[in-house]
């Protein structure tokens, strides 16, 4: 079965937001909520500065605490590679998920449902990669299947260096950051 | 006033902007847009053209049911390569904005009293004419004064050169990139032009000086910025900001605001001492290298330190590395340089340092741009007006745009009545009072006008000091002049709508021809419908219209760019046929030929430098009434040394408010406490502060830096207004 991760080259990434603005009007993400968000993180003292600028997420968990704590079966590991989703008609909003992800990635949505990012789903049944990952001006994200060899993301986690987010929580994040 | 919470306002307007299904839920205004578009089921991509910014990227419009849905880069275009940025993404948000202007006004308060009748287009555009008429019968056509930005204004100024107006301006010279065009073209004889012509993507070392790259999201530039990151390119950033680019950057340096010049004066002196120019290239193509030579001496790094605040060995050692890697290195010559008033000499000075680096139309550095040719309309020729235009009196700026005017020289005219009254201002695409230092010129010169037109799409600020305003169709609902950029590569782009205009909104061409007619000057228009016009024009270079339509792009054949790729090195503009690090024309009308450093002033003990710039997801004063872009970032933030703030007692998050040396005090302000940035200076993003209450979203939403630049120091070379003169202080609120 394929796994389906994303890496994001933060050695690239200029926090411009476009992959925000691009997940919100590929899926209608209503106002005042975003489904991805970027996170400066700098250390040190003027002059001398290190910035390190990540698109975050959800994390599409192996792990996911979400998927534990739903109540109702709503918060789901899909067939689709592996990712995370959350069926809408089985959602009661009881924000137990929420409250359980380490990533602060969920949100209510104002029709009552928790929402997130679904890694596109739509998209990538079409063989079409996440409309953040499309858009990206700088090319510092990848999409793809961590189970193929030869797939992009395979080979840049074999060559280079890189973390994922709150790796103590043990949740087994399928975000990887280049650095 | 109450002000709007975002929650009421959802309530009020009954919308959300939630998107396809959801979105425009249960509008009227967009409701007339379904109707016309309901038998449009799924979806549906249509071609265009960006007008976000003055990139022009190629997009692709999705449509679906009718409703627009999303917008994408378009793959075949040069300038997005298939990617927009977030600007150009949240462009969607521009068409929904519930507070676009909907329907022609007249004013029928006093000026600024932003009370309106609705009225026809009719009505609007008989009133308009009539005072044009009237004004130029009794002044003549010189006492109108226009002002227009962007590629949506060239029917309008061909209507309005053909009633005898030469008064055109445009802020893209005065206020942004005039001093770097003038540069390039007093030392090669050839601009920059905007997309730049800067190679970055194969380019193994350049320096970035104040050029925030990143933040300002010129896309194609940006992706290539990403690109020689990756490929492991040397950056060099020189800003007294630890910028987005610094953090990309192995050396930054962060430079003392205001002695740029010093800086590179002192690269220019290693580079000629440690003899790490190209010599074959200075012999064959320069003019003037042993003045230059004898002139730089005094200008040593550590005399540099002084002044620039940056260590002698870091100015020796990344000039060595600009050296190293020529000629795929270069300085960028940077888009906004209007800083300090003598921003000519400073360019010129990057002009300089590329010559000896050998690197003009090399690969890695400068391509020679290319450009698709297609024939323009045959209008007749318009009227031959003798008189002299407004904003240049004597030639007082020898080098002062042509094309683009001097924005504040018409400003002064019509303050002063000098060198004749200036009666009418005609504005286009341009907020000027977010635009122009000095705010309160603006509003005294305004008050002396008989009338002013405000054509835009928004209630700006500048709108509500109008007369009339008629509302503009925004360019995801119109045709426009087609996109004839010089680049990489020559190609056509076509501007066409992606989706109906929701009100009574018409397109600027519309605009310019039904005044046309108006002011009884339709033979200028011998086309009809502006498909007459643009397939004229496809067709007669030999292209298929319905081509351009189809795929929104044509590329022509590729031709050489780089002399690498065997194109020839020719100077034939420039007087002595060659790079002139020594200017003969900057000699001939009495300035330095040779760039000369003054140091800037300095600022007053409590008071910090006011800087400002770009955030990615804003253009100018434009795009905070967008409902997508405003959801990124809602308001601006003064970005303020941590030590400082510290010393202050400001938390990061604070309000506050900054009072410049002229004791303005800015709208109420959050403060960014932050190490990324110098002690003795403050950052702003341009464009917020709003003071139009009709732009719901953005009003006094945080604080106008063109509130505060009170004191602009003009370029005697060419007239451009240094913005970066300004001191504030910083209070809590």
């Amino acid at each position: 079965m394929a796994r389906y991760a994303m890496v994001i080259d933060t050695t690239k990434c200029v926090g411009c937001m476009d992959c925000v603005v691009a997940c919100k009007t590929e899926n209608n993400v209503p106002e005042g909520f975003n489904r991805d968000w970027i996170t400066y993180e700098t250390i040190g003292k003027f002059p001398t500065l290190h910035m390190e600028i990540r698109s975050e997420r959800c994390n599409h968990c192996d792990n996911p605490p979400c998927v534990y704590t739903c109540p109702t079966g709503a918060s789901h590991i899909s067939d689709i590679g592996g990712i995370v989703l959350v069926d809408y008609q089985k959602c009661i909003g009881c924000k137990a998920c929420i409250a359980a992800c380490p990533y602060d990635a969920r949100f209510v949505h104002p029709d009552g449902y928790v929402s997130k990012c679904t890694f596109c789903e739509h998209r990538i049944v079409q063989g079409l990669d996440p409309a953040c990952v499309a858009s990206c001006p700088t090319h510092c994200m990848y999409f793809g299947d961590l189970e193929d060899p030869n797939s992009e993301v395979k080979k840049l986690l074999n060559s280079r260096k890189y973390r994922v987010l709150n790796p103590e929580t043990g949740t087994k994040p399928q975000i990887y950051y280049l650095i | 006033m109450e002000r709007l919470t975002r929650r009421k306002f959802l309530q009020i307007s009954g919308t959300t902007f939630a998107g396809a299904g959801l979105l425009v839920g249960g509008t009227k205004m967009i409701q007339s847009t379904l109707s016309a578009n309901e038998k449009n089921k799924g979806v549906v991509k249509i071609p265009s053209y960006c007008s976000i910014c003055f990139w022009k990227c190629g997009l692709i419009g999705y449509v679906k049911d009718g409703k627009l849905w999303k917008l994408e880069g378009n793959p075949i275009d040069p300038l997005s390569r298939g990617r927009l940025c977030p600007r150009g993404n949240g462009g969607v948000g521009q068409h929904y904005d519930p507070d676009r202007l909907q329907a022609p006004l007249v004013r029928i308060s006093n000026r600024g009293g932003e009370e309106w009748k609705v009225t026809t287009w009719d009505e609007a555009l008989n009133y308009t004419s009539q005072k044009l008429v009237e004004i130029k019968d009794k002044y003549g056509p010189q006492a109108i004064a226009v002002f227009s930005h962007g590629p949506g204004g060239a029917f309008l100024k061909h209507t309005l050169r053909a009633f005898g107006i030469k008064n055109f301006s445009a802020p893209s010279f005065a206020q942004c990139r005039g001093p770097r065009e003038v540069a390039f073209e007093l030392t090669y004889g050839e601009i920059i032009g905007s997309p730049e012509r800067t190679d970055i993507k194969n380019s193994k070392c350049f320096a970035l000086i104040g050029s925030h790259i990143g933040e300002n999201m010129h896309n194609s530039q940006v992706q290539e910025f990403a690109e020689a990151i990756e490929k492991g390119a040397t950056i060099i950033v020189v800003d007294p900001r630890f910028s987005i680019a610094a953090s990309k950057a192995k050396y930054y340096l962060p430079i003392k605001p205001g002695t740029d010049t010093a800086l590179l004066l002192a690269w220019i002196n290693v580079l000629i001492q440690e003899k790490l120019y190209d010599r074959d290239f200075v012999d064959k193509y320069t003019f003037g290298f042993e003045q230059l030579k004898e002139y730089i001496e005094p200008f040593t790094p550590e005399w540099a330190f002084v002044e620039t605040g940056i260590e002698p060995n870091l100015i020796r050692e990344t000039i060595r590395e600009l050296a190293r890697y020529k000629p795929a290195s270069f300085v960028h010559p940077g888009r906004h340089v209007n800083w300090y008033g003598n921003d000519v000499q400073r360019i010129r000075a990057i002009t300089i340092i590329n010559a000896l680096l050998g690197n003009w139309n090399r690969k890695g550095a400068f391509f020679k741009p290319v450009k698709m040719e297609i024939p323009k309309y045959p209008y007749p020729p318009y009227p031959e007006m003798d008189y002299e235009v407004v904003y240049n009196p004597n030639s007082k700026y020898p080098f002062a745009g042509e094309e683009e005017g001097l924005t504040q020289g018409i400003r002064s005219a019509t303050i002063t009545g000098e060198p004749y009254p200036i009666k009418a201002w005609i504005v286009y695409g341009t907020n000027l009072i977010q635009t122009l230092p000095n705010q309160k010129e603006t509003i005294e010169a305004i008050n002396k006008l008989d009338f002013l037109l405000v054509i835009d799409v928004i209630p700006s600020e500048i709108a509500m000091w109008a007369d009339v305003v008629l509302p503009e169709t925004v360019y995801l609902e119109r045709y426009d002049e087609l996109n004839i950029s010089s680049f990489r590569v020559p190609f056509v782009g076509i501007r066409q709508p992606v989706v109906a205009p929701p009100h009574d909104q018409r397109d600027g061409w519309w605009i310019a021809r039904e005044l046309a007619i108006k002011l009884g000057l339709e033979k200028f228009y011998p086309w009809k419908h502006i498909e007459e016009y643009l397939r004229y024009r496809i067709e007669s270079a030999g292209l298929s219209y319905e081509q351009l339509k189809t795929d929104g792009i044509i590329i022509g054949e590729e031709q050489p760019i780089y002399v690498d790729d065997g194109l020839n090195l020719e100077f034939p503009y420039t007087n002595t046929g060659k790079i002139e690090l020594y200017s003969t024309q900057l000699a001939a009308k009495g300035f330095s030929p040779f760039p000369t450093y003054e140091r800037p002033p300095e600022p007053p003990p409590g008071y910090f430098r006011l800087l400002f710039g770009r955030t990615p997801v804003h253009t100018f004063s434009m795009t905070q009434s967008n409902p997508i872009l405003m959801d990124m970032v809602a308001e601006n933030e003064v970005w303020i040394n941590s030590d400082v703030a510290e010393t202050l007692e400001i938390k990061n998050g604070d309000y506050i408010v900054l009072k410049n040396q002229d004791g303005v005090v800015s709208n109420k302000v959050k403060a960014r406490v932050t190490q990324r940035i110098r002690p003795d200076c403050v950052y702003m993003y341009h464009g917020f502060g709003h003071t139009s209450r009709r732009l719901r979203r953005a009003y006094l939403k945080g604080a106008s830096d063109a509130q505060l630049i009170t004191r602009y120091d003009i370029d005697p070379i060419m007239g451009g207004t240094g913005m970066n003169n300004n001191f504030v202080t910083i209070e809590k609120v």
